[in-house]
């Protein structure tokens, strides 16, 4: 079965589901408001978003040189860079500091990039024990399902769903409070920082000016999963890259704010280099790895460069009429939403994938809410030109023909519409039925009434007398 | 709104021509090209532009009634006759385009048409009209001068609806979801009428609220605007 038809087919599943889309509604009514909050408290957010923009446009048109820059001042402090052209060489990299630790377990803090290159397979394959820090990821994790949203991954469950799924995996009792759910999970995660050989993280920004690695998460599980294990590696985009440290200032509350409706999130740390000497913590070894996996090729791309602007907030998803009802998994993508409907095609082959370009009324809403201006629903409409310019839909092409003659040809057009007029007791009297030629319309909805009389009639049948031309 | 919604166009015409423009309504002015363009069929798209664009070059404003075709032509026409002998022609007619509520708000600066229309009505931004054009406020200074309107709110105003063109029909599953959102929280305000400056969008609502037999009625912005005693 193809991506598209997989698609189609969560996608009525979901679609009619009342109780997902009051899940959603009611999680993403919270973030609104939360959000909006912290947006007034901007004196001026477009501003915000402008220069926010501009400083992602310098970094990723400027790319090769900061890269380098960030590269060498990492291993100028002891850090080793490594740097990944796709997703097989990324986890052969990993794969390999891993073997020559000799590692059995991995603790993990939450990375999309990993999603992306689907490591945790490939190390549980390789027979470690992986697991997931962030609570929302842990309980995906247990799932064996994928992060249902960018940033909240466990968004769709409920509090009840969650406790049963302790009980089940963990041995829990049954609870319906949040803090008791947290705790639960964090008495077993504290013992398992202590016994992981190494610690895996992703990163929300990579500092060119000062060779550093921001992360922002608000569980302290970050921290942990850098500071225990005697070896850290850390998995970054290529496109995380900004150039300053003063860079933060902006970038660090414009994440918390449209990522979670924060002024900032609880904890934000800059890593610079493994343990120092003299230094009393941190991990013996760090290992950055910088991947690439088609990012430069849409780096290539002019008229769509700036989705590499993007820093994984998340705000596009949340303000997706089509996200928000068809939810995360449908998309079977590792970026769900607007954003992963734009990129997707560029990481994974635009033929297989053009069809979430298809799936969106182009409304907008995600580029309007975009922290930092990604022309996201005018991309949409290139991948569409893209597809169907390398490879056309012969019934599609073939139709929009025909319509374009018949508009050329008044007369002819004309003629259809009486045709139509005159059989519309019979086309709305059996609207209703499966085998209706108009099925996908009238199968929820009822068809427009055609009246007699067309507009371009009355033009030409009214007195002469109130007529201009 | 020629084939479907004549009364539309027509409210259109009489309400400019009482203005004292006049209306001028070219037989090749059929389709401004959206479908195939947003489809990604840019040549069909630029076949069925073509003649609308020739059509299009003696008017001192070109008034359209859709804040969807509004925007194809003002915002999408110069990036499709990008690199084409029209580029300027595109560019010349964009600057010349309105849409309708825009037209008589923005350009002439008019606010109150002296209708009459005493019924509970919520307004339903068409995306391209909001987003591409920008136009929030025209049709609301419009409405709230409607002797006996009272102008209801929805929450969800700004989300889209789930028309969406082709998409309705490719997706008719996620479209129809769009729409009972949206049809949910028209309804949620009590009004009447939903009233919108796209024919499109209303298409979709219009039949989706008739298929659940719901009482509340859709109806074009100009429709009501032109609800005047006629001598």
């Amino acid at each position: 079965m193809s991506f598209a038809s997989e698609f189609m087919d969560r996608a009525r599943v979901v679609a009619s589901n009342l109780r997902h889309r009051q899940i959603i509604r009611t999680a993403l009514g919270n973030y609104e408001m939360a959000r909006d909050r912290r947006k007034a408290t901007y004196q001026d957010w477009q501003g915000a978003r402008q220069l926010a923009a501009e400083t992602k446009w310098e970094a990723i048109n400027h790319l090769d040189h900061y890269l380098l820059d960030f590269s060498n001042r990492l291993e100028a402090r002891g850090t080793k860079v490594h740097w990944a052209s796709n997703a097989s060489q990324a986890r052969d990299i990993i794969l390999s500091i891993v073997q020559q630790k000799q590692a059995r377990s991995v603790i993990k803090s939450k990375a999309m990039t990993a999603e992306e290159i689907h490591l945790n397979e490939a190390l549980e394959k390789a027979g470690l024990k992986v697991v997931e820090s962030d609570l929302g990821e842990l309980i995906v994790q247990l799932r064996r399902e994928t992060p249902y949203h960018i940033v909240f991954p466990s968004m769709h469950l409920t509090r009840e769903e969650i406790s049963a799924l302790f009980e089940k995996e963990l041995g829990s009792a049954p609870t319906l409070d949040p803090e008791e759910l947290t705790m639960i999970a964090r008495r077993v995660l504290r013992g398992k920082y202590l016994t992981a050989d190494i610690g895996i993280t992703g990163g929300n920004f990579a500092v060119a000016e000062t060779g550093m690695v921001s992360i922002t998460e608000n569980e302290g599980n970050a921290r942990l999963t850098a500071a225990l294990p005697k070896t850290m590696i850390t998995l970054l985009g290529i496109e995380k890259i900004i150039p300053r440290l003063d860079d933060l200032a902006l970038f660090l509350p414009m994440l918390a704010t449209m990522g979670a409706g924060q002024a900032l999130t609880g904890y934000n740390t800059l890593y610079g280099g493994p343990r120092q000497p003299g230094e009393l913590d941190g991990p013996e070894e760090w290992h950055v790895v910088l991947l690439d996996n088609h990012r430069t090729e849409l780096l290539a791309d002019g008229e769509q460069r700036d989705a590499l602007h993007c820093i994984r907030c998340g705000a596009c998803l949340n303000v997706c009429p089509i996200f928000r009802n068809v939810g995360g998994h449908t998309y079977g993508t590792t970026y769900s939403g607007p954003i992963g409907s734009v990129i997707t095609p560029h990481l994974r082959g635009l033929q297989d994938w053009k069809h979430l370009s298809g799936a969106s009324s182009l409304c907008g809403a995600c580029t309007e809410t975009c922290p930092v201006k990604i022309d996201l629903h005018h991309h949409l409409l290139q991948n569409r030109r893209n597809a169907a310019q390398e490879r056309p839909d012969n019934l599609e092409e073939a139709a929009f023909g025909v319509f374009g003659w018949f508009t050329r040809r008044p007369a002819a057009w004309k003629t259809v519409r009486s045709i139509l007029q005159k059989i519309q007791p019979l086309t709305r009297r059996f609207q209703k039925k499966p085998w209706h030629p108009a099925k996908p319309w009238t199968q929820t909805r009822d068809l427009p009434v055609l009246p007699s009389e067309s507009f371009r009639d009355w033009w030409k049948n009214r007195p002469k007398t109130s007529k201009h031309d | 709104m020629d084939a479907l919604y004549p009364s539309a166009a027509i409210s259109m015409v009489e309400i400019l021509e009482r203005l004292g423009h006049r209306v001028l309504c070219p037989d090749s002015l059929v389709c401004c090209g959206q479908p195939a363009f947003n489809s990604g069929y840019w040549d069909q798209a630029r076949a069925v532009a073509q003649p609308v664009l020739e059509s299009l070059q003696e008017a001192e404003a070109i008034v359209i009634g859709s804040g969807s075709c509004g925007a194809m032509l003002k915002v999408f026409y110069p990036q499709l006759f990008d690199k084409t002998p029209q580029k300027e022609m595109a560019c010349n007619v964009a600057a010349r385009t309105w849409e309708f509520s825009s037209f008589l708000v923005d350009k002439l600066g008019v606010t109150d048409l002296g209708a009459a229309f005493p019924h509970r009505v919520t307004f339903h931004d068409g995306c391209h009209g909001l987003r591409e054009l920008g136009l929030k406020q025209p049709p609301r200074t419009l409405l709230r001068s409607v002797r006996g309107l009272e102008l209801l709110e929805m929450k969800e105003a700004e989300t889209c609806c789930g028309f969406g063109g082709a998409f309705s029909a490719k997706f008719p599953m996620i479209s129809s979801a769009m729409g009972d959102v949206k049809c949910h929280s028209a309804l949620e305000t009590g009004a009447e009428y939903m009233v919108s400056n796209d024919s499109s969008c209303l298409m979709h609502l219009q039949g989706l609220l008739s298929r659940q037999g719901k009482s509340l009625k859709t109806m074009h912005l100009a429709e009501v605007l032109n609800c005047v005693k006629k001598n």
